[in-house]
């Protein structure tokens, strides 16, 4: 059992999380995930590490209520426990040697993205931070990000923070200006990475993006996570869970994303009307 | 006086379209009366050729002639001198190729139910026996087992006998690896695997959940840092196999692995467990071994219309004998002789929003026939020319067999492995690494849940002769 030290709505939709996880807290890097599970019925579901304290011995997660399993854990509070988590997976994002980087997040994944951007600073690297949202109440880290860049723009569907627009008008507008960058790193919306990788491809800048598919066990084994990258099959949970950007399926995996759409909407309102009645 | 019958005993099982519904056991076991009546089939014959078809060499004549007494508890004894896992080789051992496959009864009729015996006898011992086995006296020294399946259970159990203080430690959240991931409850109910874990902690195994060795702790943190004196790797075969077709990322193309995880771990046909699982009409189960008739009698069971795609035919599939039987009867359509080229996809052109696109539609095949010999010795399969048809399917599983995950291999300098991935071991276990042994799957590639046993055994017997000889 893993308790849960500290809770913090972000947004309506995004909350923080500090799980006490000593072992995966020494490991963990960033880029890498981590497999939980809410109760003894629940399903395994994969989050990336948005943060970690060795000292402290914990591990955070954001995650956003998308359907049972995170509405289930959105219900939870300091001092209840997870029955399950398990990690760190996955290889960690590479950072060494990189000098000048853009980290582009969408939503949610700003909040994968955020370690990265800030293990990049911590190291000297100058990184320009984008981050997108559909809305001003959904804006996430905004702090965070701009004590870990040296350039932070933020972006919104409807205007209402930031400049409006999407995080490739902002790449764009940035690489246009004659911005070099070693490389760039895409956490977010998989329909947002695929439009990231396709401008980035054009300009022929390295682009990383970071990919969170359904899986099971984490280790390799159910290859439910498989990805097709550069007309390979690759399993995201072992080989990645970050690849070529330029050689990623993306529709091939926006495809798979759906695989439960139906069953994932049914729980997900079972569930909310479990809440409800419980009130 | 012997029972001359050239028939064994049948055992009951549940009606074959009841079964076919529901996830309980199918076969429901010896009565006391059927035991001893096929106890007494067996000749006690001087040379005892069972045994020697038995890769843990149980005294095999010796059990069964106190089944013939009605001396059950005695029996288990004998069995449990050799064996740690008996109700579960008892109904997953392919016992044709092994003991009953060497007796003497079979020459003229059908072999002694040895397996039914083995079975009978575990689970009189598991009703009928409520303590557990006594501690025995800790000679302090640490041993780190990795994985909770077969292997590593069996090594555990022996070398928490001989006083090791042993931790195992397992990936997933429930410990039993193939055991409770893999095989279906109607096969191998998950009660007993957790009776079988629950007696090894009450001899003093400390079981460790959700920890991945490679990732969350290396094998020389183990050694190095954490004082464990010696490691067995037991981590199995868990890496899937793909066929390498085109459609394979298609929704609806599993896994065996997959959809057997999404079923038997994670109760996915139970209303109240989150683990989705697609509701197929029509299934595809790619493969001819013990996976797949799992895998297909489980789909099946969520109500399914289920093909088994084999390439070669029904005489060569590598399942056990029984578990074909009871596919067959459970309504599965064996396409023998057939292998897939490509999966098909749908595609909806007016709409490219529709979910429904990219869901499997069917599958295309090739017949195939059998040529000469191969290198296995079994005749190859041939693409019969012009032979191409489309089996109208919604979801296709690929039960083609795992190969060792490289989690720990990539991890752990200094540990040697094959090209296809096997940790390189002896036959006592040790590998290129001082103080680590491997052993099952992990070394073998995928293969029996006993010769996973037998093996932990044998690395427990050389564990113990390398710590005594090194460190006493």
């Amino acid at each position: 059992m893993f308790k849960i030290v500290r809770k913090k709505v972000l947004n309506p939709t995004v909350t923080l999380m500090e799980i006490e996880a000593p072992l995966v807290a020494k490991k963990a890097e960033p880029g890498q995930f981590i497999i939980l599970r809410t109760d003894e019925r629940g399903e395994r579901i994969p989050l990336t590490v948005a943060d970690f304290d060795r000292y402290k011995g914990t591990v955070t997660i954001i995650f956003q209520v998308v359907g049972a399993t995170t509405e289930k854990l959105n219900h939870l509070n300091e001092g209840d426990y997870l029955h399950d988590f398990v990690g760190p997976l996955g290889k960690a994002t590479h950072t060494a040697g990189l000098k000048r980087v853009a980290v582009v997040g969408g939503g949610v994944g700003c909040a994968i993205a955020y370690p990265v951007a800030k293990k990049l600073h911590g190291q000297g690297c100058e990184v320009h931070a984008i981050c997108g949202f559909r809305t001003k109440d959904l804006v996430i880290l905004e702090d965070e990000f701009k004590n870990a860049s040296s350039k932070y723009i933020l972006m919104s569907d409807d205007g209402t923070s930031g400049e409006k627009g999407l995080v490739t008008d902002a790449l764009k507008k940035l690489i246009e200006s004659g911005e070099k960058y070693d490389e760039v790193i895409t956490i977010g919306p998989l329909i947002m990475m695929k439009f990231v990788c396709a401008l980035t491809k054009e300009y022929d800048i390295k682009t990383v993006a970071s990919m969170n598919p359904i899986m099971i066990d984490g280790t390799g084994m159910c290859g439910g996570c498989r990805l097709t990258v550069g007309g390979k099959m690759v399993f995201a949970c072992v080989d990645g869970p970050e690849f070529d950007g330029h050689q990623i399926d993306f529709d091939e995996a926006i495809s798979r994303s759906n695989m439960y759409y139906g069953f994932e909407r049914h729980k997900h309102e079972d569930t909310c009307n479990l809440f409800k009645g419980a009130r | 006086m012997a029972n001359m019958s050239l028939k064994r005993n049948e055992m009951n099982v549940q009606d074959p379209n009841v079964r076919n519904k529901n996830f309980k056991e199918v076969a429901l076991g010896y009565t006391e009366e059927q035991a001893i009546d096929e106890a007494k089939r067996c000749l006690n014959c001087k040379n005892k050729p069972c045994v020697g078809g038995c890769p843990v060499k149980i005294y095999i004549p010796d059990f069964i002639a106190k089944v013939a007494e009605g001396k059950f508890e005695e029996a288990y004894e004998i069995i449990s001198k050799s064996s740690s896992l008996p109700a579960v080789c008892g109904r997953v051992c392919p016992q044709e190729n092994q003991c009953e496959g060497k007796c003497v009864r079979g020459i003229k009729g059908e072999s002694v139910a040895i397996g039914r015996l083995e079975r009978f006898v575990a689970d009189y011992h598991n009703a009928n026996c409520k303590t557990w086995s006594e501690k025995t006296v800790k000679n302090g020294h640490r041993v780190a087992v990795i994985g909770s399946g077969p292997s590593g259970l069996a090594c555990a159990s022996d070398l928490v006998k001989m006083g090791y203080d042993v931790t195992i430690f397992e990936a997933l959240h429930t410990a039993g690896g193939v055991l409770v991931y893999g095989i279906p409850e109607f096969r191998l109910p998950k009660a007993i695997v957790e009776k079988e874990i629950k007696g090894l902690e009450a001899l003093g195994v400390e079981i460790k959940t959700n920890v991945v060795i490679g990732k969350t702790i290396t094998i020389d943190e183990l050694m190095d840092e954490m004082g464990y004196e010696a490691v067995f790797i037991g981590s199995g075969a868990g890496l899937p196999k793909f066929m390498n077709i085109k459609g394979e990322g298609l929704k609806g193309v599993y896994s065996a692995n997959e959809f057997l995880t999404r079923m038997t771990l994670m109760k996915a046909y139970e209303n109240d467990c989150d683990t989705p699982i697609m509701q197929a009409k029509r299934v595809a189960v790619v493969g001819g071994g013990n996976v797949a008739m799992d895998a297909a009698r489980c789909a099946k069971r969520l109500g399914a219309e289920v093909y088994v795609v084999y390439r070669r035919g029904m005489e060569e599939l590598p399942a056990r004998h029984e578990e074909v039987e009871h596919a067959v009867e459970e309504g599965i359509i064996f396409k023998t002789l057939t292998n897939p080229i490509e999966i098909l996809g749908y595609t909806n052109e007016n709409d490219k929003r529709d979910i429904k696109n990219n869901t499997v539609c069917g599958m295309k095949c090739v017949e195939m026939e059998l040529g000469e010999p191969d290198a296995s010795g079994r005749r190859k399969p041939i693409i019969k020319q012009k032979s191409e048809f489309i089996l109208d399917v919604d979801c296709v599983i690929m039960a083609l067999g795992t190969s060792p995950n490289p989690l720990i291999k990539s991890t752990t300098e200094g540990l040697e492995t094959h090209s296809w991935g096997g940790i390189i071991a002896d036959e006592n276990g040790k590998t290129s690494r001082k103080g680590v042994f491997a052993g099952g799957d992990a070394v073998t590639g995928a293969a029996t849940v006993i010769l996973a046993m037998g093996a932990g055994k044998a690395s427990a017997k050389a564990i113990d002769e390398y710590i005594k000889t090194s460190k006493i």
